[in-house]
């Protein structure tokens, strides 16, 4: 037992013509401590008009993914392998005056928390107005009427205004409608949304994601929704990658994924969602242990350690010396025949989710 | 805004009559008899009562506290001559007139400030912002250390080596001196070119270090991030962004630096023989010179209170969240 790792057959066709395609990306610090793999060999895809929803618990890489595409890693203390191609264009190794002309115009982020995500020096419409003077050449007024349709388009309420305000004086979820604004007034083709509504409390957050989708309709954006909240992820996303320790664990659509999930982590972030029609004192079933850590993550399959059913895998510890690999389309990666996943799904998972 | 001002300046008075009569009462705690200073070494007792009377020292020390406020607002009369207000009395020492002196004592300190301050504030500040943008690079790292290697100098230290150095060993400038700047420009920039160097020495290192930590602060913060992700560029979300945030520091800092220098850089004024407010306040402390050293504590606390007040009311240009009411 030598060959820790398969090779990298599993590595989904390069050369796809997806809007957003993304394969075997590679993402470390070098840190005091050694180095960090946050990303390790992910790939998918992402149609224009479609939602990818990333979930996963904090450090398995779904954040730096992002900033990896928008090219705001740190440059000095970070190597980034891999292809990132948006609409035909290599990002991953491009100048940062070709990135710069892409962010805030092709692809576009909203960021979690807006009290630190806007400045709160400037007012409200002119960080909106920025970027649109940047990269359409508008003149100041011009910019500032498209600041003012912008808001008003997010549902801002007398966005005449409330242009002028200074963050501070927006509520929460304005503040929130008004980054959206920001990253939206180009009319990006790629979203990267890191948790937009993680900060808001949930009649706010119905809102804005109903708003996102409804400027989705209206742009035809492809949207990357990052999150670890399952409800949002159902409501809002198409497809679904579940990540773990840098790596995806599972893939498919959002239906295939929450209805039958195939990866014994996936199971647990379902059985560790509250339900409402559950029994209020039926404890919620957290995942044992805590994500590894990313210097030293354990041999073989990433989730070992955590995991309940290594030893129904055939082979003696399999689990903890070769690391499965994630198939091509609907797919999960773990070394559970799928006829083992099925039966514990049917038998084990299912029971504890009603 | 003009109503915080005007808050706030009341306050400030409130504050120097409480600095006024804290040191007046204070001076009249010491055991010795100032009359004595000013009387000489032959004093009989007879010319003893005179000064004493002269000076307005054998009333109550509440009536001459008195008096001495009343004539900062109304002026008053000495056996020297008239002293309109705004009046800080006469000196014990050389009967001179203390508002007198301290105007013709202030032009130099000013000066001492004005040029100090551009040499720390120019060079102190763009250092610092250098090292932050090159953080981690050797140019960092240069800036870094020469910074505090150059704050853990000292004036006394510093000014009597490079006196040693260009005046006295190689002549190549002349020794520090005061010369109007309105008698002559070249003059007087040459002549206070050596103290301004020295002490900005040492100003230069503090800047260099705060404008380092707080750009560094402000570079990670979000909303720097996110305006880099609207794909604003480098420089403009350093300029724009992260330097204002760094302002707040830089500015109280500054304010400070301000006040206290014109105030007197003691050290400075002292090392180089000039004859500023740093130097007059320290003669009059060793004079036991009362009205003096109440004049220039007055006016030190002043410009420290001013500064104060002004520097408040930055805080909300800069930052609107800052809100003065």
């Amino acid at each position: 037992m030598t060959t820790l790792t398969q090779t990298e057959d599993a590595k989904a066709p390069t050369g796809s013509d997806a809007f957003l395609s993304v394969r075997d990306l590679r993402v470390q610090f070098s840190t005091e401590d050694g180095i960090v793999k946050a990303v390790d060999g992910l790939s998918f895809d992402l149609e224009r008009g479609k939602t990818l929803g990333i979930v996963g618990e904090s450090g398995s890489g779904k954040s730096v993914t992002n900033l990896s595409i928008l090219g705001l890693h740190n440059r000095k203390a970070t190597s980034v392998e891999g292809s990132m191609m948006l609409d035909g264009q290599e990002l991953n190794g491009a100048s940062e005056r070709d990135l710069e002309q892409l962010r805030g115009n092709k692809m576009a982020m909203i960021f979690q928390d807006s009290l630190t995500a806007l400045s709160p020096y400037y007012t409200v419409g002119r960080q909106i107005s920025e970027p649109f003077r940047k990269h359409t050449g508008a003149s100041k007024g011009e910019s500032r009427a498209r600041a003012i349709e912008m808001l008003g388009k997010v549902g801002i309420p007398d966005p005449k205004n409330r242009v002028d305000d200074y963050p501070h004086q927006f509520s929460g979820g304005m503040r929130q409608r008004a980054m959206i604004a920001m990253s939206l007034v180009c009319n990006p083709e790629l979203l990267i949304a890191d948790e937009p509504t993680t900060a808001l409390d949930v009649t706010v957050q119905a809102q804005i994601l109903d708003l996102l989708k409804d400027l989705q309709q209206e742009f035809g954006s492809a949207i990357i929704m990052i999150t670890h909240d399952l409800g949002v992820v159902a409501n809002m996303a198409d497809d679904l990658l579940v990540m773990y320790a840098g790596r995806a664990v599972e893939r498919g659509s959002v239906r295939e994924v929450l209805k039958a999930g195939q990866h014994p982590y996936t199971w647990g972030l379902l059985g560790s969602m509250p339900r409402l029609s559950a029994d209020v004192n039926e404890p919620l079933r957290p995942i044992p242990g805590s994500p590894p850590s990313l210097l030293n993550p354990p041999s073989g399959c990433a989730f070992h350690p955590r995991c309940e059913f290594p030893s129904l895998v055939a082979g003696d510890g399999k689990c903890s010396t070769l690391r499965p690999e994630l198939p091509t389309g609907r797919a999960a990666a773990c070394h559970l025949t799928a006829e083992q996943k099925q039966q514990v799904f049917i038998e084990t998972i299912q029971p504890r989710l009603v | 805004m003009l109503r915080f001002l005007l808050r706030r300046s009341s306050g400030a008075i409130l504050i120097l009559v409480l600095i006024s009569a804290f040191t007046f009462f204070m001076f009249f705690a010491i055991p010795q008899d100032p009359a004595m200073l000013a009387c000489g070494k032959n004093c009989s007792p007879d010319a003893l009562a005179i000064i004493h009377k002269n000076l307005g020292l054998d009333k109550p020390v509440l009536v001459q506290y008195w008096n001495y406020m009343y004539g900062i607002f109304a002026g008053r009369n000495f056996d020297v001559g008239h002293c309109s207000a705004p009046c800080f009395g006469v000196s014990f020492n050389n009967q001179q007139m203390v508002w007198d002196t301290i105007k013709d004592r202030f032009p130099l300190t000013l000066s001492l400030t004005a040029g100090g301050l551009i040499v720390f504030l120019t060079g102190g500040l763009s250092a610092g912002l250098i090292a932050a943008a090159k953080r981690g690079t050797w140019l960092d790292k240069v800036f870094s250390g020469v910074s505090l290697v150059m704050s853990s100098f000292q004036i006394y230290f510093l000014g009597p080596v490079v006196l040693g150095i260009f005046v006295y060993s190689t002549g190549w400038l002349s020794k520090p001196k005061y010369v109007p700047f309105t008698e002559d420009l070249a003059k007087w920039f040459m002549g206070l070119l050596i103290p301004w160097l020295v002490m900005a020495t040492i100003f230069t290192a503090n800047y260099t270090r705060i404008a380092r930590s707080s750009m560094i602060e402000q570079l990670q913060e979000e909303h720097v991030r996110a305006a880099r992700a609207k794909g604003m560029g480098a420089r403009y979300v350093f300029m724009r962004y992260a330097w204002r945030g760094s302002l707040i520091p830089i500015a109280t800092l500054v304010g400070m630096d301000i006040a206290a220098l014109l105030g007197g850089g003691m050290v400075t004024e002292l090392v180089f023989s000039l004859n500023g407010i740093g130097r007059l306040a320290r003669d009059s402390v060793v004079d036991k010179d009362l009205p003096t050293l109440m004049g220039v504590m007055l006016i030190s606390a002043a410009f420290i209170l001013i500064m104060n007040v002004l520097v408040d009311a930055l805080y909300a240009v800069i930052d609107p969240r800052v809100r003065l009411a």
